[in-house]
């Protein structure tokens, strides 16, 4: 922290003691007042959600008059067949399957790469870097003709069965930047222990890479969760929705909005990333921190 | 998986000659670890081969014909360069999308890194309560690519919005910003810039790792904080803002779920929110028009391989790497 004017000798900081006391207290009320519209949008909705129908369109505060919930159960139950539990529960099933998919197969390929040697082993390591670069809207056509051939369309499986195998590259290199960092001697111990590469895999690397595997997990719900563009090409019928498709059925009808219900639609369907986020920021920070620099 | 294999069938004979046993030995574990490798990566391969590589193959291939999903095979004809001719010289849509997609890329990626950075130099020289910051600025990265934050946008800044409501406390006539053909692209840029904590985090990180030394020296030199901020910040942190710069510029070319939610779908009005993602869907799956929709995913991915090509030919001149280590 011994920035700047800070870390000259004492005789510089004895002239400009009132400038030096300030500064601290203007940057901190610049941060504050940053935070403030940074957190505006997300306390909005909140607020929103909580106001009657009258109130969501006149009252600019984000605090309502008079809380009222009824806008949870209008949005939950706003189609008559089909309540948002159904979408709550389609998102939950592939999220949860993305999650255990890419922790599991980007394992294995991470430990190929950052352990063992075989031939090409560098030529298909730069092929995963270069699909780390590559845009998934390129695929989309010709992945869409070919899940359609296999009759998966409307199924989960287009979303889930392509996570089974390592496709989402960027978790394979966070892994194999983080298998870097375990110790070697650990893998020679256990060899000469008369364990073979599955043995060193099984005892020394899957129980030291539990750290990046959760990391893994986290960002892999999160992104599923949060995912439209997949969502809205495989899943066509109202019962397969998940929540961001259900979500648009507030808007779709003529344009006319029903914004409570629908702000309160969005909270619920914010919350679970919320919960992730204050119970894991630590690791999330970290985890961006490592696949972003360590390199 | 067949150039493996083979190896590890040989087993050494049991009364090998003394100085060949332990060279066998070394071959035999080092074919068995290849092996194993072969057997780790597999799903990997079989993912690159049929998620990715084939259907890379199979999209160049489409985009030479007319295909679209509601005909059958033998009705597809091969027309040629006919899609690619036509989306450069008789497609006004492609035109706008490119023209709003570089817009979008070149004016929020900039100024949302800016403001990534400008936050991370405040809360670089905080002491305490540095995590609580980071964490919530770091929380609309999260949420802001959800379905739920755009129609929170679109709310915020539609004609009777929170937006507007602010400006009336000033007494500004606002506008109906997303219903605005000159103001509905702003809108989503501001959406994105909003979601500064991402690369926020990684500066934070990146300005951690400058040796205080250097600061020291040049203050002894007569370097002030914009000097210092000038000669040693920004040069020590050209890795991350190469990192960041690459990452954001390819995802902000990527942008899709704000601009289909905010036009619901149409990228109107007036196509000014028709990112090319956007078009592209347009195109391939509400209009059918895969054969064409294929021929537009090949430029695009040809313009991001040109983006990247460039940024890292460029990378040398002003990238520094204080360790010679290059990523």
């Amino acid at each position: 922290m011994a920035l700047g004017s800070q870390s000259l000798p004492s005789r510089a900081s004895v002239a400009p003691l009132s400038r030096v006391r300030w500064r601290p207290v203007v940057r901190f009320a610049i941060l504050v007042l940053i935070l403030a519209v940074v957190l505006y949008p997300l306390i909005w909705v909140v607020g929103s959600s909580l106001k009657s129908p009258t109130e969501v369109s006149s009252n600019l505060s984000v605090i309502p008059k008079n809380v009222t919930w009824a806008n949870y159960p209008d949005g939950w139950f706003y189609l008559n067949k089909i309540t948002f539990g159904r979408f709550f529960v389609n998102s939950t099933i592939i999220a949860l399957a993305t999650v255990v998919a890419n922790a599991a197969s980007c394992l294995l390929a991470a430990y190929a790469f950052a352990r063992l040697r075989f031939r090409l082993r560098r030529f298909w390591f730069a092929i995963m870097i270069g699909t780390l670069l590559l845009p998934g809207h390129v695929l989309i056509v010709p992945q869409y003709i070919m899940f359609n051939y296999f009759r998966w369309i409307d199924t989960p499986l287009p979303l889930i069965v392509p996570k089974l195998l390592a496709t989402e590259a960027f978790f394979v290199f966070l892994m194999v930047q983080f298998m870097r960092g375990i110790p070697r001697e650990l893998d020679d111990a256990a060899k000469i222990d008369g364990c073979s590469s599955f043995g060193v895999f099984r005892y020394i690397i899957l129980p030291l890479s539990v750290p990046a595997l959760v990391t893994t997990a986290i960002f892999s719900f999160i992104w599923t969760w949060n995912d439209f563009f997949t969502q809205l090409i495989y899943l066509p019928s109202v019962e397969s929705y998940t929540v961001p498709i259900g979500l648009r059925l507030f808007v779709d009808s003529t344009g006319q909005t029903s914004l409570g219900p629908m702000f309160a639609m969005s909270v619920l369907s914010l919350l679970p990333v919320f919960v992730f986020f204050v119970a894991f920021q630590r690791l999330l920070v970290e985890g961006i921190n490592t696949t972003g620099l360590k390199g | 998986m067949a150039l493996t294999t083979t190896p590890t069938t040989a087993a050494p004979p049991p009364s090998a000659p003394a100085g060949g046993a332990p060279r066998r030995r070394r071959n035999e574990a080092r074919a068995r670890e290849a092996a194993a490798g072969y057997i780790f990566l597999s799903p990997w391969l079989i993912g690159l081969m049929v998620i990715t590589a084939f259907p890379m193959v199979f999209s160049l291939y489409l985009s030479f014909t007319n295909y679209d999903i509601l005909s059958t095979w033998d009705m597809v004809e091969f027309v040629g360069f006919d899609n690619y001719v036509r989306m450069f010289t008789n497609d006004p849509t492609f035109r706008k999308a490119v023209v709003v997609t570089l817009t979008f890329g070149l004016v929020a990626v900039p100024l949302k890194l800016v403001a990534a950075l400008a936050v991370a130099l405040l809360l670089n020289r905080e002491r305490r309560g540095v995590g609580f910051f980071r964490g919530l600025f770091y929380l609309p990265s999260l949420l802001g690519g959800s379905v739920a934050l755009a129609l929170v946008w679109q709310a915020m800044f539609s004609r009777s919005g929170a937006f507007n409501e602010f400006l009336a406390l000033f007494g500004i006539q606002g506008k109906p910003w997303v219903n605005d053909p000159d103001w509905a692209l702003e809108t989503l840029m501001v959406l994105a810039i909003w979601q500064f904590g991402a690369p926020m985090v990684i500066f934070l990180a990146g300005l951690k790792q400058v040796p205080v030394e250097l600061y020291e020296a040049a203050a002894v030199d007569g370097a002030g904080r914009w000097r210092q901020f000038w000669h040693v910040t920004l040069p020590m942190l050209s890795p991350v803002i190469f990192f960041n710069l690459v990452l954001e510029t390819i995802n902000g070319f990527q942008g899709f779920t704000s601009a289909f939610v905010i036009s619901n779908g149409t990228g109107g009005p007036v196509d000014s929110t028709m990112l090319y993602t956007l078009y592209l869907y347009t195109k391939g799956f509400t209009e059918f028009r895969m054969g064409y929709a294929s021929a537009l995913a090949w430029v695009f991915l040809i313009a991001i391989g040109l983006v990247t090509v460039v940024f890292f030919s460029t990378g040398r001149f002003w990238v520094h790497y204080s360790d010679g280590d290059g990523n």
